[in-house]
């Protein structure tokens, strides 16, 4: 899905935060992917590499963390665990499960110089 | 892990196929060479900041060689598989460090890739509320009826309404010629490569078009099932559409773009006769992702269900037009009564 523009919104956040911290080289990248992102991790890395060519992050190693998909189900009213987004619960089979974890698309840290 | 740098073992990386560190020896001279991974260098970290070490390294021509040098910060690096959670590798206090070579350090950011877009939407949702202009994002694979049902729509609505229309198309402006051809403003958005419209795009088309007050605000977002499903415009409701050709297990193979709509319209029922579809199916389907989707089954091509679509957004429009009444009227109402209070002093 997308992991042009998102690698091109990763760049951003790198690029304002390198200047505000005055740093001249962004050595690694950390994100946190959440499993039902629909983002292709390896698509993404791609898409980084070619995206901060030129940039102050050139070359700068891409971390992914990739964060595991788990969801409140009302009728079992408690957290279980979840691989697809709209998946039902694995207790009961409800499709009444609210995704609390694995959505996330978000860089953590960057590591300068 | 590689212990040096913390790049994830089982990573492939092509190009190269290993990587190449700085080092700073004690008589403060710097090299660097490549050399590959393969658990062959191991150096204790735990004394950091300041502290000796020993690296044992396999260069290219296969010889081994080691050597201990001091630390003072010029390279610190993640000694923690990177999955565990709250590492702070940015707050420890400013380190002595080797002229000429900075210390790296490690910065928190935290915040959604999509933070940008997302602040252009909350920009753009504001002044549609200013207004009282009553937006849509239509979304939906290539071909589905999108342009055909804004066609349609603004025909039907048109006469009352004041109308302006974003087309958002990788190559051409067909789409924005044939909304022009209806009478009402119209613009066309290029994407080129890009998948779908952003935030910043519908900004700067707000500006070009200036809807009127009061206005209905439509979006053709690019044919694409699923990356416009991520990027919110500031629109009030996202419209999706699914035409009865494509089969009822779309809203199951691409949830993400039928949960974030609010509304589905299933289109090209004309052709139902012609086709084993089963409308029903497709509608649970589409309620498994969403609960509260509001469905409509239409033909643009007949006119059937559109009064219903048209309504609806006839009582959008409305709503969008109290609540800006209802702001003014309040803003009205706090002036009165800032003006009561100066009065009284
Ligand atoms: N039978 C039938 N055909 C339709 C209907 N609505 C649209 N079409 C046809 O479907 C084709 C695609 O319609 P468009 O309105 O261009 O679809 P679109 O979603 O805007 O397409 P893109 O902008 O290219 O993604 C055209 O040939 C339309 O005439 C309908 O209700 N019934
Ligand atoms: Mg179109
Ligand atoms: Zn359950």
């Amino acid at each position: 899905m997308h992991e042009m523009s998102l690698a091109e919104g990763v760049l951003q956040l790198v690029e304002e935060t390198a200047r505000r911290e005055a740093a001249t080289r962004v050595k690694t990248v950390v994100l946190e992917i959440g499993r039902m992102s629909s983002v292709e991790p390896e698509a993404l890395r791609f898409c980084f590499d070619s995206v901060t060519l030129g940039s102050i992050a050139q070359g700068a190693e891409l971390e992914v963390v990739m964060v595991a998909g788990s969801g409140w189900c009302m009728v079992c009213a408690q957290t279980v665990a979840l691989n697809a987004r709209f998946e039902a619960c694995p207790n009961c089979g409800s499709y009444q499960v609210q995704a609390v974890s694995g959505t996330e698309m978000r860089v953590k840290e960057i590591e300068i110089e | 892990m590689c212990t040096v740098c913390g790049c994830g073992a089982g990573e492939t990386r092509i190009e190269g196929d290993g990587h190449a560190h700085p080092h700073v020896h004690e008589d403060g001279t710097v090299h660097s060479h490549a050399h590959a991974h393969g658990g062959d260098h191991q150096h204790p970290h735990d004394a950091l900041p300041v502290a000796a070490h020993e690296h044992r390294h396999h260069h290219a021509d296969g010889s081994v060689h080691a050597h201990s040098h001091g630390h003072q910060g010029e390279h610190a690096h993640p000694h923690e598989p990177p999955a565990a959670a709250d590492l702070d590798y940015g707050n420890s206090p400013a380190r002595a460090h080797v002229p000429g070579l900075s210390p790296s350090r490690m910065v928190q950011i935290e915040q959604d890739i999509l933070a940008k877009n997302n602040a252009y939407a909350i920009a753009n949702r504001a002044h549609f509320d200013e207004l009282g202009i009553f937006a849509l994002n239509l979304v939906s694979s290539p071909g589905s009826g999108k342009t055909t049902l804004l066609v349609k729509t603004i025909e039907q609505l048109k006469a009352t309404r004041a109308i302006s229309v974003v087309e958002g198309d990788q190559q051409t402006s067909n789409d924005a010629e044939r909304i022009r051809a209806t009478g009402v403003a119209a613009l066309q958005i290029n994407t080129g490569k890009g998948c779908h419209l952003d935030a910043h795009m519908v900004g700067q088309a707000i500006e070009r078009l200036r809807p009127a007050d009061e206005s209905l605000f439509l979006i053709e977002n690019v044919g694409n099932l699923v990356c416009p499903a991520a990027f919110d415009l500031g629109e009030r409701h996202k419209v999706a559409i699914l035409s009865v050709t494509e089969g009822e297990d779309k809203p199951l193979k691409y949830p993400d773009m039928f949960a974030a709509a609010d509304v589905m319209l299933l289109n090209k029922c004309d052709l139902l006769p012609h086709l084993d579809f089963d409308v029903d199916l497709a509608e649970a389907n589409a309620r498994q992702v969403n609960p509260h989707l509001t469905i409509f089954r239409v033909s643009a091509r007949s006119g059937e269900g559109l009064s219903a679509w048209v309504a609806w957004i006839q009582a959008g429009l409305e709503a969008q037009r109290d609540k800006r009444a209802a702001t003014v009227a309040g803003l009205k109402a706090r002036i009165a009564e800032l003006e009561r209070k100066l009065a009284a002093q």
